[in-house]
Order: structure tokens, then sequence, then C-alpha cells
């Protein structure tokens, strides 16, 4: 089969241009090394928002101004879990909770490197489960920045939205009297005027990306659109259309 | 004259001769009256201990892993059953099946009692029940299942409330209507809750329309075997024979009863086999319930004791020995709450990174339940057992319904061979 060469260049410059022919092109490469990586879904690599938002111009797959999103750079991560240790300070995360983790895998029969580190956190995702099994709105989407709050005055306690949760990424904080999540630190830092997260700015690897997907220029956005390597998200089987990317490289 | 009060006497008569008749209940009666109150208010008393006092991750079992756990699934038993006597009560008093009139009054009441035991017990799991009340109204989600459980269990103890009222006033075109009203509602918030795990399509095991639709189907059991069980009972308090109507009434609430055992039997059956073909998740699962640490809970208590015995003896009984039913009845309630226990903890067992293969979510969570869930579950139970034995001294015995005082004398299982050709025939179940 012979594609029709692509000019990647042009389509990050102009992504509301891409025809319908490049995008089935794109579909067609991705559908060759789609598989289960990791734990998570492979997305196209041309395509990887494609297959995650629905298609359409930049602004219809990307609806909030900024749409924050985190790509996660996995093989650059070394286990050193500073970044949690900077989130529970930032965020006064007490010890028996997490907004984010580091996971281990060790592979002993793997060639070379035998253990590779996973961060997980809140997928911020555009349809989150909590958000739709929450009785009383405590949890929400942010209409701006599209990242799942909590309105901790109004938890009730019933943690269905830890059970609803595909991430793991809730608990209940009995010093804030309600559940407790990841919001890109928005509390401490972004409505402050930060441009960044805790567990970003501590990572000595460069591991986790943060950034406004919306925007063509961004890190993120060239790190979820790039070809070279493949992008992946956790748990896509639950249409929960997740916020954290993960790639390598 | 309604029940237990004459129309010519006071209110305040009304209640001395309610105490009156509590108070002389004899020893055994009193006795248990005494426990169920103590466990109702060691119950709360814990309770409230564990959610303001010491705080709930130190005093419940439940953790983020499993955030729902003993106490989710002692309110989804109460509450199950609660609708199910509500269904079982409507075949006589609304839909006019002439053997299941006896036991019309009865089951409301404690399709009341039960509902008011379930909300007891999740109120006592809420870490801020106070902000449900707030913002159930100032904040809706309409998507929540868990906004519409308590939108519907709401109404539907208002409706039952008010059909018990109704009937004690002998208005029976108000009570009907209230009935009909609180089966809708009944009918809609049990596949309601079945839809709260349901809907969550990161728990596979739960994901699916199975859930509600079983919730209705073990419903209808429950209220059968609640109406025989609480039935018996009531009986033996008021120390008067099963008489005719009752007799017959229990035996056609039996057959439904079997019926209903054998229809959770296939759901059961073909559950399991369907998670055999079914993802990573549920295979986990069904390993768990067949062979792993829920394989006592499973085949003992849930397959055992709560269908296969239950069937043998509604089998042996015939339609026609009380006995056998009475027996079948409780081992239904008492293995009923083990599965709905399953249920809820098994939805949960598997890590949501297992398929991630790392070190952390290596292995299945465990759940195990403490002293402060297991003394808010028995304050749950506590509420209903007070409740109903305060509810045949008050109302002694829902007698002018029933026609009891009639008395023909014998032991319960006597009175209930002997032949009963005035009702026979009429109802199909």
């Amino acid at each position: 089969m012979i594609f029709k060469s692509l000019d990647a260049e042009t389509m990050l410059k102009n992504p509301e241009k891409i025809s319908e022919m490049d995008r089935r092109e794109f579909l067609k490469i991705g559908l060759v090394i789609t598989g289960v990586f990791a734990g998570g879904s492979i997305l196209s690599v041309a395509s990887a928002a494609d297959k995650i938002f629905p298609n359409g111009s930049i602004a219809e797959k990307y609806p909030y101004r900024p749409h924050y999103c985190m790509v996660i750079r996995v093989d650059r991560c070394i286990g050193c879990r500073r970044c949690v240790e900077g989130c529970a300070a930032a965020n006064a995360v007490p010890s028996y909770g997490w907004r984010t983790l580091v996971l281990e895998k060790v592979v002993l029969q793997a060639v070379g490197q035998k253990r590779e580190f996973i961060p997980v956190l809140c997928n911020q995702c555009n349809n989150p489960p909590c958000v739709r099994a929450c009785p009383v709105t405590a949890t929400y989407k942010d209409k701006k920045t599209g990242i799942v709050m909590m309105d901790n005055q109004k938890c009730i306690g019933c943690k269905i939205c830890m059970a609803a949760c595909p991430y793991e990424a809730r608990y209940y904080n009995e010093e804030r009297g309600a559940v407790d999540k990841c919001d890109f630190c928005f509390e401490t830092s972004l409505s402050r005027g930060g441009k960044s997260t805790a567990c970003q700015a501590a990572c000595p690897a460069d591991v986790r990306v943060f950034g406004d997907l919306s925007d063509p220029q961004s890190r993120v956005y060239r790190l979820v659109h790039q070809l070279q390597q493949p992008v992946w998200v956790l748990k896509k089987d639950t249409d929960a259309k997740p916020n954290i990317f993960y790639t390598k490289g | 004259m309604t029940m237990g009060c004459p129309e010519n006497s006071s209110w305040k008569g009304c209640v001395q001769d309610a105490v009156r008749r509590v108070f002389s209940g004899g020893p055994v009666y009193l006795f248990f009256l005494g426990l169920f109150a103590v466990l109702l208010v060691a119950g709360i008393a814990a309770g409230i201990h564990s959610v303001y006092i010491v705080g709930s991750r130190h005093a419940y079992g439940s953790t983020r892993e499993i955030p729902l756990a003993m106490l989710i699934a002692t309110y989804t038993f109460f509450v199950i059953t609660s609708t199910g006597l509500c269904l079982v009560s409507s075949i006589g008093h609304i839909f006019g099946v002439e053997r299941f009139m006896p036991i019309a009054k009865r089951a409301v009441l404690l399709s009341v009692i039960t509902i008011m035991s379930g909300f007891l017990v999740i109120g006592l799991e809420l870490e801020n029940p106070l902000r449900l009340g707030i913002y159930l109204f100032l904040s809706p989600n309409f998507t929540s299942n868990i906004w519409w459980m308590g939108v519907l269990y709401s109404f539907e103890v208002v409706l039952l409330i008010l059909e018990f009222i109704f009937i004690l006033l002998d208005n029976h075109k108000a009570s009907v209507a209230a009935g009909l009203l609180g089966i809708l509602f009944g009918i809609a918030a049990i596949s309601n809750l079945g839809g709260v795990f349901a809907m969550l399509n990161g728990r596979e095991f739960w994901y699916g329309p199975y859930l509600p639709i079983f919730f209705i189907a073990s419903a209808l059991l429950m209220g059968c075997a609640a109406v025989i069980f609480f039935t018996v009972l009531a009986y033996r308090i008021q120390r008067e024979p099963l008489e005719s109507p009752m007799a017959d009434a229990l035996a056609a609430v039996g057959k439904l009863a079997g019926l209903m055992l054998a229809v959770i039997m296939f759901f059961t059956i073909w559950r399991m086999v369907a998670l055999a073909v079914g993802g990573t998740h549920e295979l986990l699962v069904r390993d768990a319930l067949v062979s792993g640490p829920f394989a006592f809970n499973f085949w003992v208590m849930e397959a055992g004791l709560g269908m296969i015995l239950p069937f043998a003896l509604v089998l042996w009984s015939a339609g026609k020995r009380i006995g056998p039913l009475f027996l079948a009845s409780a081992l239904v309630i008492f293995s009923s709450f083990f599965m709905r226990l399953d249920m809820v903890v098994a939805g949960q067992i598997v890590p949501m990174y297992w398929e991630l293969g790392v070190r952390e979510y290596a292995r299945l969570h465990e759940y195990s339940p403490t002293g402060h869930e297991i003394l808010v579950v028995l304050a749950g139970v506590g509420l209903t057992g007070a409740a109903f034995l305060l509810g045949e001294k008050v109302f002694q015995g829902f007698r002018e319904v029933e026609g009891a005082g009639s008395g023909s004398g014998g032991t319960p299982e006597d009175v209930a061979q002997e032949p009963r050709s005035a009702s026979k025939g009429k109802v199909d179940v």
C-alpha cells in the first residue's frame, strides 16, 4: 500500500486545514501500530488527539481556553518521586492520601532496563465519570480551563466519585471535609498567575510537560501531535476522554 | 374504628393504650424489644463516633480503593427489602388479588420501617449528611444516579407513609392512589439504585443493564421473604394461631417466593457464565467469587443458604406448610445480606491499574468490616426489629383487616394445612 506523503509541518501549523483524506491516511498509519502498550491504548501516532477528542476544528476538539493537559514521558522517569513530594507539599496532601503517584513496573525478563516508572494522576477527563456521578455537583468541570474541580463546601462524602473514577485519583480528605483530587495546582498556582504544576516543577528529568493543548505552539500540543513516538492514554475504553497523555522521548 | 384506637377515644387514650399493650407483651417480647433498642442506640453511637469524632478513615473498613463497603451494602439490603415489601403488598391491596389482601397492612408498615432503617445506615455512612439535605435541592445534578436515588426514595417514603395512614383511616381510594404512586416510585428507585453501580463504566463487574433488572427481581424475593418471616413472628407475638385467610396469603406469597428464587438462581447462573467470557476484570472477580476470598460467601451464604436450601424448603412446603416457608424466608433474608455485600465489594477488588502490571497494584484489594461498621449495621437491624415489635402492639397485629381473634386454635402449621376452599383457586402465582 502506498500512502500519500504527508506534510507534518504544514499540518501542525494549520491543524484546522487537514483534509478528510489526510485524516484517513493518518488513521491508516495509526491502525498499523495500534495495540496495547503498558496497559494503555496506543493512539494513532499522528492523531492521538483525534482518538480521544471528536474530529473537528481545533476549537471543537479543545473546547477550553486554555485547555490544560499533561504529557508524561515515561522513559525519562527515574522514580525519584520528587513530584509526589512536591505535590504533597504544595497542596497540603496528607500522608494517607495522594494526588499523584509514581507506579513501578518490574519486568525481570526484560533485556536491559528492567524497571519502568509510570506517573499517574487525575486525568481531568473531558467526559468525567466522577462529575456525572456526583449528586450535588460538588465536583465539576471548570468551564474555562477544563480542570475537574472540587467545591469542598458541597461535598456530602458519599464517595461515589471515588468509585466512579477510572484512575483511582480521588480520596477523602479529613482535613478538608471533602473528597480531594489533583486540580493541576489551580488553587495554589494557576489561579495566582503560575504557569506550572508542583509536580512538573519538582521533576528533575522533565518527565511531566504541562500546558495548553489548544495552543499549537505549546510543547504539549507538539508532543501529542508528533509522528515519531507513540502516544497513549490509560483506560481509553471508559470513554472518559482523558487529558493526560503518555509518550516516550 | 381504626386499629387499636376506638373512634370515640382521644389520642392521649390511644397512646396510653398502646403503651400498656407494649408493656404487657410478656418477658420474651420485652427482652427482644430491649435488645433491638440497645442495638439501635449502640449502632447510632458507633456511627456518630466514627464519622464525627475519630473519623471514618479510622473507624470504618472502607478505603480509597474500596470506598463503597458494608454500610452501602446494608443500605441496599434495606431499601431493596422495602421496595419488595411495597411490591408484594400491592398485589392484593392495589391490584385486587384477593389471596394477597391480608398481608397488605403489615407489609406497608414494614416497607416504611425498612426504608427508614436504610436511611439510618446511609446517614451514618455519609461524611456530611447535612449537606445532602441542602445541596440535593440547591445544587442538583440530574445526571447522577445518587441524586435520583435521593429524590425517588424521598417520594417513596412519603407515599408509603401516606398509604399507611390512609389504610389506618380506612380510606381505600386514597390508600390505593398513594400505593400506586409508591409502586411507580419504588420500581424507579430500585432500578435506579442498580444504576448507581451499573453506570460506572470503569467498574466492569457492575457495568451494564444487569443490576437494575436484577435488583427488581431481588426486591420481589426479599418482599416475599420479609412478609412470611415477619407475619409468622407477628402471630407468635400475638400468641394467636395463623387463621385461614392469612395462612392462605402466606402460602400464595410462598409460591411467589419460589418463583422468584428460581428467577434469581437463573440470574446468578447466567451472570457467572457471562463473567467467564468477560474481560480481565470480570474473570478476576469471577475467580474471587468461585474459588477466591469470596468463595465461602458465594457458595455457602449466597448459593447454598440463599438459593438452593430455601428453594428446596419452598418445594417441601408444597404451598401448605408454613414452618418450612418461615425457615426459607429467614434464610433468604439472612443470606441476601451477604449477596449485597459481595456484590458491592467484589465490584471494587480489582485495582484500576491492574493492567499496568505495576508493583503497587499487583494484588486484589481486600476489605474487612470493622466493629464500628458492624455496629452500624446492627443499628439498622435494631430499628427494624424494634419498630416491628412496637408496630405489632401499637396496631394490635392489624386485627381488623385480618379478622384475627376468630381463632380456630392449634399451631400455625396445623391451621395452614387445613382445607381453605373459600379462597383456593383465586390466585395464580
